[in-house]
């Protein structure tokens, strides 16, 4: 979390003592996570030549844009305390109103309406949970479940194909050898670790999910906090819903079921407390790394798909019972 | 307790202890958390543990009950070395431990609790008639008097320690270790507790007593250690102690266990805060209450009594149902704490960990959260002017941490009700209402947070002060309103108000039941 700062007005002897104070208060522990990348990256370098390519990065975070968006957004509410189960779910419906609206209107009016419809239903997600008072596990799940009967009853059950070929840009396009979805997703987290690490906002995220009823006595809105972490959330599935139906220029019902767990796996992967009021998003963008290149690997190294799901499943188990160990409870 | 067990004791009372400690030391990280310390407790008797915060009283308790194992030295049951992995082997040489955090199955009942894991049972299935029997038998040698079918969650947090009580008794304990048994407790549930205490040293079982009230060693105990920065000071007989000997002991030099000297109740200051005829369901009940400018007005009455709402209701943490509150004569509306905060009304609520605190973050972050706003701009925090605001606090309020930067939950408990402090004050508001502001804090800190009490009304604040412990409010407020059943009953000023009048308003009727 102690990101470097910039503060160009301080002398150097003044920076050096803030640098050392820093320096001091990092814990190495809290970057386990990180050496285990950092060896897991080394590891593949040596053992492919063809991993460490521009070509094979790229295709890395294309590949894992859209659910590296949802991580990082579970991984705000997650600080925040709450879950959001609904993100598969979402993905789905955002996914199904872009091509619906892009068959309709224009595909940028698509676009862009089902990157707004996450927006709305993650803020449904915020209003549920707070007005009904119902843990966000169980809200959530309901909702998911809601969500998708409405993907089935826009679809009618059909798979929706967009024929204007302009849909399909945003999946195409690449800037300095990084396709728009990677962008999107970079871009995307890094304003997401700014409100986090930088805003007030942040700031009352992290006090709700460390202790709600302390932040409330401390004059602090919590269900409007977790509701935005709820809408965070949102905007994520539709940025993602957008980017897997612009990729196939098409959308079906069911194209998200599923990803929630996985989003959640990668942010509690990185290392954020399933408690709240503890984590980070560079570590929800460090843990979707860590599932992306543990799978990348395996197809460079011709692991055999029949063992993957396994070894995953492993790997994340120990990653998780690691990082525990390591830090201080 | 009876004749025949004192006898039987006698035939086969053994001259060693029944439990040595020797030169026990234990660390966590760098500090040193206990230090060479030896021990010896008699078998049936009253053994306390006295000391400031973070002495190493707790930890002493914890290696005893094995919860936590040495680095260094031994222990011996009835003179032979023991070694326990966990409190599991503790309690199988007869050694069970309670603490204030209730260990107990909160849907189960009385007699599940108690016999819980060794039940009487044939092939799996539990022989009902067999557990009232076995309950029974423990209920009357005891003479606890507990109802075997009710469920323990809806017992209060006293009740439940008696249940632990037995629980412990019905696994054969011969020495229970006690870690603030009293903390969350009236001042009537404590003194049955401690009578419980006595009745099981009677009959033959030891007691080690953790505890900071001193009053409460001194009346119970047979022979109080105290423990300093880790280190045994001495081990007396309790007969020999006062409470200030204990507490030079405990600190290493004379600090008077007196209040500051109190300022003069401000005669015709205006009236900041104003209650007229607030209700709040279920507890309370048409409180009417008014408090000056510079005035510390003391809130007494036992646990349950309604203190707590009251303050909430003031501050908005709980909507009121009805009643008016006013400030500065102008009724206001407030709809919760923010907007209490508004109107310069700031609540140190009760419970830190659960109300006041976010334990995991850094003390700096838990200092400015009320008023994250002034060290910000258009919504990002200035971290520069956030850790000047930080060390400023720090030092004005005399906060010992590591670095702001550490998790405010590493702190001593003092440091952190220092730190709930730091955080309202910034705002330097008209109206401060502190629940319970010394509670489980070491006298150091406690004196230092009377005269901050005392100096902030000096300066022109109105203080609510809500606490447990009689002597405080007497000690501090200018004028005591005493709350039974969530009404006030009565109202003292600082000269006529004694312990007596207080406890006498606040048990009245109740004292029968």
């Amino acid at each position: 979390m102690n990101t470097t700062t910039r503060e160009p007005e301080t002398t150097t002897a003044e920076s050096m003592r803030t640098l050392r104070r820093r320096l001091l208060a990092v814990d190495v522990r809290d970057f386990g996570i990180l050496a285990a990348f950092v060896v897991l990256v080394i590891t593949l370098s040596i053992a492919s030549s063809n991993f460490l390519t521009t070509g094979n990065l790229s295709n890395i975070l294309d590949q894992w844009a859209a659910l590296g968006l949802l991580a990082i957004g579970e991984t705000v509410c997650i600080i925040a305390g709450v879950f959001d189960l609904s993100v598969g779910a979402m993905v789905s419906v955002t996914a199904v109103v872009a091509a619906k609206m892009a068959i309709a209107t224009s595909p940028t009016i698509g676009l862009i309406a089902g990157v707004l419809a996450g927006v709305g239903l993650g803020m449904v997600n915020g209003v549920v949970i707070h007005f009904t008072r119902i843990n966000s596990f169980i809200g959530t799940l309901a909702t998911s479940i809601v969500y998708s009967g409405v993907a089935i009853v826009i679809t009618g059950g059909n798979i929706v194909t967009v024929d204007d070929t302009s849909f399909g840009t945003v999946g195409q396009n690449s800037v300095l050898g990084i396709t728009d979805p990677g962008w999107i997703f970079i871009i995307f987290t890094l304003l997401a670790a700014g409100l986090m690490a930088r805003t007030t906002f942040g700031r009352y995220v992290y006090a709700v999910g460390g202790n709600a009823e302390a932040s409330r006595l401390s004059g602090i809105r919590v269900g409007a906090i977790r509701g935005s972490c709820f809408a965070i959330s949102g905007l994520a599935a539709g940025l993602a819903g957008m980017l897997l139906a612009s990729r196939t220029q098409s959308a079906q019902a069911d194209l998200g079921t599923g990803l929630e767990l996985t989003a959640i796996a990668a942010a509690v992967v990185g290392g954020t407390s399933i408690f709240g009021g503890d984590g980070a998003v560079w570590r929800g963008f460090l843990g979707v790394m860590l599932l992306a290149v543990i799978g990348n690997g395996f197809d460079l190294l011709n692991v055999s798909t029949t063992y993957q799901q396994m070894v995953y499943g492993l790997l994340i188990l120990i990653a998780v019972a690691a990082d525990q160990l390591l830090r201080r409870r | 307790m009876s004749t025949a067990t004192a006898t039987e004791q006698g035939t086969h009372r053994a001259p060693r202890p029944l439990l040595e400690v020797r030169n026990v030391s234990k660390h966590f990280g760098g500090v040193q958390a206990v230090i060479d310390a030896s021990l010896s407790l008699a078998a049936g008797g009253v053994h306390g543990l006295a000391g400031e915060n973070g002495a190493g009283k707790s930890t002493l308790g914890k290696i005893i009950a094995g919860a936590l194992a040495p680095d260094r030295g031994e222990l011996l049951v009835d003179g032979v070395p023991v070694r326990f992995r966990a409190p599991r082997d503790a309690l199988a040489a007869g050694i069970a431990v309670i603490t204030q955090e209730i260990a107990l199955v909160p849907n189960a009942t009385i007699e599940e609790n108690v016999l819980l894991g060794i039940e009487p049972a044939a092939a799996g299935i539990l022989r009902r008639r067999r557990l009232r029997q076995r309950f029974d038998e423990l209920n009357e040698r005891t003479g606890l008097g507990l109802a075997p079918g009710t469920t323990v969650k809806t017992l209060r947090v006293a009740a439940q320690q008696t249940v632990e009580v037995l629980r412990a008794i019905a696994r054969g304990a011969r020495l229970i270790v006690m870690d603030e048994p009293t903390a969350a407790l009236t001042r009537d549930e404590a003194e049955r507790l401690l009578e419980i205490i006595r009745r099981l040293a009677a009959d033959g079982t030891s007691v080690l007593l953790i505890s900071h009230y001193l009053e409460e060693l001194l009346s119970v105990c047979d022979t109080i250690t105290v423990m300093r920065d880790g280190r045994i000071v001495r081990t007396g007989q309790a007969g020999e102690e006062t409470p200030q000997s204990l507490v030079k002991a405990m600190i290493g030099r004379d600090l008077a266990l007196e209040y500051p000297p109190q300022t003069p109740a401000p005669a015709r200051s205006p009236v900041v805060l104003e209650a007229r005829g607030i209700n709040r369901a279920p507890v309370v009940h048409d409180v009417s209450l008014s408090i000056r400018a510079g005035e510390i007005v003391g809130l007494a009455g036992l646990v349950g009594s309604g203190r707590t709402e009251v303050a909430r209701a003031l501050f908005g943490a709980d909507r009121i149902d009805s009643g008016e509150i006013l400030l500065d004569g102008a009724p206001v509306h407030i709809r919760g704490p923010r907007q209490a905060a508004r109107h310069g009304i700031v609540m140190l609520p009760e419970s830190r960990k659960e109300q006041g605190l976010v334990m995991l973050r850094p003390v700096r972050e838990n200092l400015t959260l009320a008023t994250l706003d002034r060290v910000a701009n258009a919504g990002f925090v200035n971290r520069r002017r956030e850790r000047a605001r930080t060390d400023e606090l720090v030092g004005e309020y005399d906060i010992r941490a590591p670095s702001g930067d550490s998790p405010v939950g590493t702190l001593s408990g003092g440091n952190q009700q220092k730190t709930l402090f730091a955080k309202w004050l910034v705002r330097t508001p008209r109206v401060l209402i502190a629940d319970e502001p010394t509670r489980g804090v070491d006298v150091g800190a406690k004196r230092q947070i009377h005269e901050l009490i005392g100096r902030l009304a000096q300066g022109g604040m109105a203080v609510l002060l809500i606490s447990s412990e009689l002597e405080e409010v007497l000690g501090l407020a200018h004028r005591v309103l005493v709350l039974r059943r969530g009404r006030i009953v009565a109202e003292y000023s600082s000269e006529e108000a004694t312990m007596e009048r207080v406890l006498a308003s606040a048990f009245a009727s109740e004292a029968a039941a």
